[in-house]
């Protein structure tokens, strides 16, 4: 294990995040803040209480796993797609390191951020609604999954796009729309029975549904299928990682 | 003879189709600063990518200091410092950052003593908290070496290292190079400039077209290969050549001016065989004005060699 590199990528990614602080923590903070001024405060005052719990604080759980999969995903493909862009890339094929070293360094630090980010917007949160954590270690477990399940995606897309374009469209396209109608604002109960049906071939449903029930021990879809979907998911990314690796795929002619 | 690089039946076929080597067989020997020449699109920087683990080979092998470059892939690297061609640099780094990051990446514990001494012999010191972006082509170049050098390989791989460099850095650069080999460092480079490779390489290999068409030691090659002209200009015009000068490898311009002699081989040989045309130009009272004696460089000789093929 060359651990050596490991740190070296690693802390080559977190500086990154402390140059651009500004856009990397505080962007997706004020954002949040004005969903819950939006609907936790304004919109949410005139909405009844889902399941027992304020308005305000359902959305939460919602909130921060909107944030958490798409700056999982931007961290870790932008961390892989630069060197690819700028040629840098040239170092890491020609190092001593292997896929988990690599893996280690660029989703490592990826994860750091996002369940930093994460923690920081549930104290952000904090302050506009009151809620509890029902469960604080499982919330903690779920957020670092769900980081890392993400940061691996991205670090596919990272070296699947040969673009910008291609490196914001995933986000924007698939994953924004998935998440707002992942029950983020709504618990799919509150939805008609078709789209019920529908909703459940959206893997982000799972994902909320189970981080929700960290913060309120309630849940849309049953916690251990939510977390084996996860589980496949992650393993999944790894898979296709490995693959692009033992063929070079964009990275190696 | 200890060789440190042993390439052996190495083909690389792209997805395009395209035919970068052809078999190539090529051994680097421990120590020596070997140039590859070949003219644009041969294969060199194919075949250092291949060696430093950028391009996967379609067939064949590679050892570096005996692992083989896929199954032993960690041993192997871990030896090979590569300055690529393009200028590829992070921008908003700062040059120790980098430089660091780079000791760090080949597996080695940090060492501000030797990071500083690498940023000093590039004269890079004084540029250490500066970022990347703010620096010159020139300055950029140094730096990717600094990095290269960063983990004290044993192979250090020069792509057109020299490739819009000023004078200054070239000069300063090849100084670091004689510096490395005293110290056991083994230098591969590719180079335009050919006569940079006549001054510095213990050997010459020339590729073309995906196959290396020579390998020699630079000396020996300059004496095979090499040719020496003497230009004499005569003091009266000839009409033609003297029947006495006949069997020489002579020719008379048109105008009937100047005598010219080709003679191919080692320089000592050449040189006896100026000195005999001159007695015999003398000797026939002949005279003369000027005399011209040159003798072609190592791009005459691979100028030849290319055209040849192509």
């Amino acid at each position: 294990m060359n651990v050596y590199a490991v740190r070296a990528i690693y802390l080559f990614e977190l500086h990154r995040t402390w140059r651009t602080l500004l856009q990397s923590i505080a962007t997706p903070v004020i954002s949040t803040a004005l969903y819950f001024v939006v609907f936790g405060a304004a919109i949410g005052a005139r909405m009844t209480a889902v399941e027992g719990i304020g308005y305000g604080a359902f959305i939460v759980p919602g909130l921060i796993m909107l944030t958490l999969l798409s700056e999982s995903m931007s961290n870790a493909s932008f961390g892989i797609y630069m060197p690819r862009f700028t040629g840098t890339i040239y170092e890491v094929l020609s190092a001593p390191v292997s896929v988990l070293e690599v893996l280690l360094g660029y989703v490592g630090a990826a994860v750091t951020k996002s369940v930093i980010l994460g923690l920081i917007i549930l104290a952000t949160a904090r302050l506009f609604v009151p809620f509890g954590v029902l469960h604080p270690v499982a919330m903690i477990a779920m957020l670092v999954l769900i980081s890392l399940s993400f940061s691996l995606f991205g670090f596919i897309l990272g070296v699947w796009a040969d673009g910008f374009e291609k490196l914001q469209i995933m986000p924007m396209m698939v994953v924004t729309p998935l998440t707002f109608l992942g029950g983020t604002f709504y618990s799919i109960d509150m939805l008609p029975p078709f789209w019920q049906g529908v909703a459940l071939f959206n893997p982000v449903v799972y994902l909320v549904s189970a981080f929700r029930w960290t913060f309120f021990g309630i849940a849309d879809v049953n916690v251990g299928l939510s977390v084996a979907m996860m589980a496949a998911f992650m393993a999944l990314c790894i898979g296709i990682i490995v693959w692009i690796f033992r063929t070079g795929y964009r990275l190696r002619n | 003879m200890d060789s440190i690089v042993v390439v052996s039946g190495l083909e690389k076929t792209y997805a395009s189709g395209h035919r970068a080597l052809k078999t190539v067989d090529l051994t680097i020997r421990r120590g020596e600063i070997f140039a590859l020449l070949g003219p644009n699109g041969a294969g060199k920087t194919t075949l250092i990518g291949i060696i430093c683990g950028l391009v996967r080979p379609t067939a064949g092998t590679v050892t570096v200091g005996g692992h083989d470059i896929v199954r032993d892939y960690r041993a192997a690297r871990s030896r090979i410092g590569l300055v690529p061609q393009e200028l590829a640099t992070d921008m908003f780094e700062r040059v120790w950052d980098t430089v660091s990051f780079s000791r760090g990446l080949f597996g080695k514990p940090r060492d501000p003593a030797l990071v500083e001494s690498v940023l000093r012999d590039l004269s890079l010191w004084d540029k250490r908290d500066t970022k990347i972006a703010a620096l010159s082509g020139g300055m950029k170049r140094r730096v990717l070496i600094a990095k290269a050098l960063s983990h004290e390989p044993d192979i250090l791989f020069l792509d057109e290292p020299t490739a819009g460099v000023d004078v200054e850095l070239r000069r300063d650069m090849w100084a670091m190079v004689r510096r490395l080999r005293e110290r056991g460092v083994t230098i591969i480079l590719t180079t335009h400039y050919i006569e940079e490779a006549e001054e510095m390489a213990d050997r010459i290999g020339v590729i073309a077209q995906g196959e290396i068409i020579l390998v020699e030691e630079k000396a020996a090659l300059m004496a095979e290969l090499g040719q020496t002209r003497a230009s004499i200009g005569l003091t009266r015009p000839l009409a033609a050549l003297p029947a006495e000068l006949a069997g020489l490898p002579l020719a008379l311009s048109a105008d009937g001016q100047t005598l010219s002699l080709t003679i191919k081989g080692a320089s000592a040989e050449a040189e006896a065989g100026v000195a005999d045309l001159v007695r015999r130009l003398s000797a026939l009272g002949l005279d003369f004005k000027a005399i011209d004696v040159s003798r072609s460089s190592l791009e005459d000789i691979f100028v030849d060699l290319v055209g040849k093929r192509s």
